[in-house]
């Protein structure tokens, strides 16, 4: 019995090693390898720098908008019966199983020259492609689902009987969402941000498609670390893989400290 | 059992709360009505423009684009060799990282449901790690780890193995994920009672947990498949995209797309799209299969 748990336990813990915590202890270990410096060079440098203001600046618009409509859609499907309720939960999971890819190429078509969009746009001198627009649009997609798949099944398990009587004491529409809705769901809102907004910072497929990754300009932090990476500056991509992985770990600690009161809220 | 004591509970209180209304002026009722009915609609339509534009456009577009020049030249863009060479690797690996991770997701969440050990609050962490990495640096780890210059002296980079083992870095959470709350709700009496009739560990995991944790198992591995189908930072480093033999199709798309031929890219995107559409309804039926029980 206990040689059984012995044995799961450490195939468990040596498949971490290998996969997970191995791979990502490479960070520190190639660092100290090709210099400190170097990696501090690189992450001051102009480009880098440049690139992390456009990926916060991509967060900061996607996420406030994405936390929204998360909110919204949950309700509207928690709560509310409406025709086409079934599409509506397709096209809000859709974002999860879709090549991030495939979200950017069809942004691609949409936008481009010969897109439904694209002429109207190009004859505006409206960019979107190639610009921050797109590459906003391009990170709003891929986090679609995160907040409506936290706030969905809370909603459902708190119920609608706090709602209800806060209407019969005659309580608006309004108010009820305020001081009932929203303080309930309120930890599940926390964690639907911040995976949104890991999601948001780490975006790399969909960005490179519509951005065209032009250094200095429309070039996000993760694209950067491809960049550096295809230059041979190894000291540089390890240098910002390591301030994006130290962004995971403060996710990953958000989450683990707003996990354990969902049930007490 | 909570949920159905609070759905009775939640009947009984029904006709309360209407009466609670229906006793209020009747002027109020009114005004609260009309204003709900204008919040539900300001919302609903809120969902609808959002949904169009962000995602139901851009995805007609992509559809349109792949047929507008015929069904033939669809069919001449999938069936290229490359695109076929590409799409077959590309289910090949997703399927062994599904599997894999299937096995090691599963024994994972066993050992964190079951055992206990000092340190497992951060093992329980560290799991939903790939879930906030971003992906182009788990694929500059992964080959770092197994390229040529890995520590370990095991020098994969640039071969479908390194593909497989970038994806499994990117797949790991999803089946413990969906194992972990069933495992944690399973009654142990059951297990129990096997093994006091006579039931060896092996048939009690057999007959008795993974009966109850297939549905778990089942909603992650379609999850990490599709993750893993649709894969590119993880990927584009550590597979050195040969063409035929380690370009996967999403990057198919992506060189195909920055070479001019967006149409061509489109073709090979819809089979995505598809497959992303299929894994969805899939992992619905799941859902509906596993709480068939629960709505009777």
């Amino acid at each position: 019995m206990l040689s059984r748990k012995l044995t799961l336990r450490s195939l468990a813990f040596v498949y971490l090693l290998m996969i997970l915590v191995g791979p990502l202890s490479m960070i520190f270990w190639r660092i100290g390898k090709d210099g400190v410096t170097n990696a501090w060079d690189a992450l001051i440098a102009h480009d880098t720098i440049h690139a992390f203001q456009v990926t916060l600046t991509i967060a900061i618009i996607a996420v406030p908008l994405n936390t929204l409509f998360g909110i919204v859609v949950s309700l509207a499907i928690v709560r509310k019966k409406f025709p086409g309720k079934g599409l509506v939960n397709a096209f809000v999971d859709l974002p999860l199983a879709l090549s991030p890819v495939v979200v950017g190429l069809a942004l691609f078509l949409l936008y481009g020259r010969t897109g439904w969009f694209g002429s109207w746009f190009i004859s505006h001198h409206i960019q979107i492609l190639f610009a921050l627009p797109g590459m906003v649009l391009a990170t709003i997609f891929v986090s679609v689902p995160f907040v409506a798949r936290e706030v969905v099944p809370t909603l459902r398990e708190i119920g609608d009987d706090q709602e209800q009587a806060a209407r019969t004491l005659g309580a608006s529409g309004w108010q009820t969402f305020w001081r009932i809705t929203l303080p309930s769901i309120r930890w599940a809102v926390i964690y639907g941000v911040v995976l949104t907004t890991a999601r948001c910072l780490g975006e790399f497929g969909a960005v490179a498609v519509v951005s065209g990754s032009i250094q200095g300009k429309t070039e996000t932090a993760t694209l950067r670390v491809d960049e550096e990476y295809q230059n041979l500056n190894y000291a540089g991509a390890y240098g910002i893989s390591l301030v994006l992985a130290a962004i995971a770990i403060l996710v990953l600690i958000i989450m683990t400290v707003s996990r354990p009161k969902e049930g007490t809220a | 059992m909570g949920a159905s004591s609070r759905s009775k509970r939640l009947s009984e209180d029904r006709p309360l709360a209407s009466t609670g209304l229906a006793l209020r002026p009747r002027r109020s009722r009114s005004v609260l009505h009309s204003s709900e009915r204008a919040a539900t609609a300001l919302s609903l339509g809120f969902v609808t423009a959002f949904l169009t534009v962000i995602v139901a456009l851009p995805i007609a577009a992509l559809i349109w684009a792949s047929k507008k020049r015929g069904g033939s030249d669809f069919w001449q863009a999938i069936s290229n060799p490359e695109a076929v060479a590409a799409l077959k690797l590309t289910i090949t690996v997703a399927v062994i990282a599904a599997l894999v991770n299937a096995v090691f997701g599963t024994i994972i969440a066993w050992v964190l449901v079951r055992d206990e050990f000092r340190g497992k609050s951060i093992v329980n962490a560290l799991i939903d790690l790939p879930f906030a990495l971003p992906t182009i640096v788990a694929g500059l780890v992964v080959l770092a780890f197994y390229g040529t210059s890995s520590p370990l002296g095991i020098h994969v980079a640039f071969t479908r193995t390194a593909i497989v083992l970038a994806l499994l870095f990117v797949t790991l959470p999803f089946v413990v994920r969906t194992v972990q709350p069933v495992l944690i709700e399973l009654d142990k009496d059951m297990e129990e009672a096997a093994r006091s009739l006579g039931a060896d560990e092996f048939t009690v995991f057999r007959r008795v947990v993974l009966p109850n944790i297939l549905p778990g198992i089942l909603s992650g591995v379609t999850m990490a498949f599709a993750r893993a189908i649709g894969e590119i930072g993880a990927i584009v480093l550590i597979s050195g995209n040969l063409p035929y033999k380690t370009e996967v199709s999403s990057v198919y798309i992506f060189l195909r797309n920055q070479g001019g031929d967006p149409a061509g890219a489109s073709a090979v995107a819809v089979v995505l799209l598809s497959i992303s559409f299929a894994v969805l309804l899939a992992v619905g039926g799941v859902r509906r299969f596993a709480t068939r029980f629960e709505r009777a």
